[in-house]
């Protein structure tokens, strides 16, 4: 592993500050990520910022919605009452993802900030890589790339994002607050991630040293009627091959207003923006959501190995306005 | 690079120890205390082999650094049992014969200690669920699961424990 100092940041400026005076520096909250980007050579920080002493670790929940301080802990968010009653696709998404382990250390902020599990990105040895390492080249796209992305992929970079937090998160049309040397600012989740384009080296709009202090759900119509399913090869302990999350507003029998994003399927959360419109004023009727989906895939484009990531999608949609609509 | 002069609590004893800021949780317990019940598997937060305590909640050893835990209270399967009565669940791992090779035992317990305390090991499936960051490489899972709900039953006949 590469030589660091530690340091541990004391107020959330100072953290701030930390990184800003250094472009070597790099923050550490539950290091699931980090430690593991900093044994496999992924990330060579010269300085390791220890944010976990700030105070940002709170869960509020008021009529505008939930406040989610940063450092607030998976397993946390998970359990608490006003995330499983007003938010259940948020619970829903965390309690499935990763180990108890895990989300007992991982923050929401960290989550956010994962990177692909594309394996040649995470290979111990070097293989192109173009998010890896710039200009090097995509070996996924010609490779194996079953596990990868269908919307939203560039040549340079066919990868998808693992977050199954962000996937709910982007559904209950949650933001971001980060601070930076210049202030405070909320970014919507819909604005955070990148497409790859030519540079699949940048994940998100983040600059160097910002520092994420918490995420802000507001408490919509269809925030209490969410659900997320996450489709994998393992019951328990795996990330998402395909999953979605769906929040809806219902008028008696029939979708009043829904929100829909996909995970498994893109470089980002992927909005399912056709179907939404698609799905106003229909009835809870299996028939009728699968046909309102199945228009929303006509832009889909698969790679040699991962086309039937689109009826798994279509129907993993289905299911899940089934389950939110009280259906299944 | 610099050394780090840092105070760990491990299983109730406090230690003052000189580390490398490199040094994760799991390295400094087994190679810096001598501490050697916590097992290196995977060493990528894969396995759970190196599950601890930390302030009474359980984490992946390997996943964090020594340096991040100044003040925090660990605990490790060396501290799990009481003036030499081994902890229920220790107990039921023997009594079920939940271990084949032995080498994932010290972080089934660890976590299982802990499974039980968070109040899921109502049934045989929350405990799959709740104990699935925990892999046996010799598939001993049947008996691991029996072992856990006995002793669920057993913590909860004596709680706290
Ligand atoms: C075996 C395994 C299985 C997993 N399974 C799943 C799964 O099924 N689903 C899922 O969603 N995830 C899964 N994960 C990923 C896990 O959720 C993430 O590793 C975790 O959420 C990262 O959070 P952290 O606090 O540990 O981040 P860290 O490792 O501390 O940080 C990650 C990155 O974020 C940066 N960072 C952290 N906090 C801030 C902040 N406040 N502001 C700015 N930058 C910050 C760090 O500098 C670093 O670049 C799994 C991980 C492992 C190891
Ligand atoms: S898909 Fe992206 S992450 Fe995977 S090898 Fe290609 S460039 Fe790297
Ligand atoms: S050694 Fe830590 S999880 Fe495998
Ligand atoms: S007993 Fe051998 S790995 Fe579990």
């Amino acid at each position: 592993m590469h030589p660091f100092e530690y340091a541990r940041a004391g107020d959330a400026a100072g953290a701030v500050a930390a990184l800003a005076g250094d472009p070597e520096a790099a923050f550490i909250a539950g290091g699931t990520e980090l430690v593991n980007w900093l044994k496999d050579g992924i990330e060579r920080p010269g300085r390791v910022v220890d944010i976990n002493r700030l105070p940002l670790g709170q869960i509020e929940a008021t009529s505008a919605g939930l406040r989610i301080g940063t450092l607030a802990r998976m397993s946390d968010v998970a359990a608490h009452r006003a995330v499983r009653s007003g938010f259940p696709a948020l619970a829903e998404a965390l309690e499935r993802s990763a180990s108890a382990q895990l989300r007992n250390m991982a923050s929401m902020g960290g989550n956010l900030l994962q990177r692909t599990r594309c394996p040649y990105f995470r290979a111990e040895t070097d293989l192109p890589c173009n998010k890896r390492r710039p200009g090097s080249g995509c070996a996924a796209r010609e490779g194996l790339n079953r596990t990868h992305a269908i919307f939203g992929w560039s040549d340079a970079c066919v990868a998808t994002h693992p977050s199954d937090a962000a996937v709910a998160l982007r559904a209950l049309e949650a933001s971001v607050r980060v601070l930076g040397r210049g202030g405070e600012r909320s970014i919507p989740l819909a604005d955070f991630y990148r497409l790859p384009g030519d540079a699949p080296e940048r994940d998100t709009v983040l600059e160097h040293g910002e520092l994420i202090v918490g995420i802000d759900v507001p408490a919509t119509p269809r925030a209490r009627r969410s659900w997320y399913v996450k489709v994998r090869e393992r019951a328990s302990y795996e990330f998402a091959l395909v999953s979605a999350a769906v929040a809806l507003d219902l008028d008696g029998g029939r979708i009043r207003e829904v929100r829909i994003a996909l995970g498994g399927v893109a470089p980002m959360p992927w909005p399912l923006t056709e179907a939404e419109r698609a799905l106003a004023g229909l009835p809870l009727e299996r028939a009728a959501l699968a046909r309102a989906v199945d228009g929303a895939f006509s832009e889909a484009r698969p790679l040699a190995r991962n086309a039937f990531k689109i009826a798994l999608a279509k129907r993993t949609v289905v299911r899940a306005l089934e389950i939110a609509g009280g259906m299944a | 690079m610099t050394l780090l002069e840092t105070t760990l609590r491990v299983n109730g004893t406090s230690r003052r120890l000189e580390i490398d800021p490199r040094a994760t949780l799991l390295d400094a317990l087994r190679e810096r205390l001598g501490l050697m019940g916590t097992k290196k598997g995977c060493d990528r937060g894969e396995c759970g082999a190196c599950t601890v305590h930390v302030n009474g909640r359980r984490v992946l050893s390997c996943m964090t650094l020594a340096a991040m835990h100044e003040g925090d209270e660990i605990t490790t399967i060396e501290g799990l049992a009481r003036e030499g009565t081994l902890h229920p669940v220790q107990q039921a791992f023997i009594e079920h014969d939940a271990l084949q090779c032995g080498y994932c035992t010290s972080g089934q317990i660890m976590s299982a200690v802990a499974c039980v305390r968070e109040g899921h090991a109502g049934d045989e499936d929350e405990i799959r669920e709740w104990m699935s960051g925990n892999l046996c490489r010799c598939g001993a899972y049947p008996n691991i699961v029996a072992a856990v709900a006995a002793a669920a039953q057993v913590m909860e006949q004596h709680a706290p424990i």
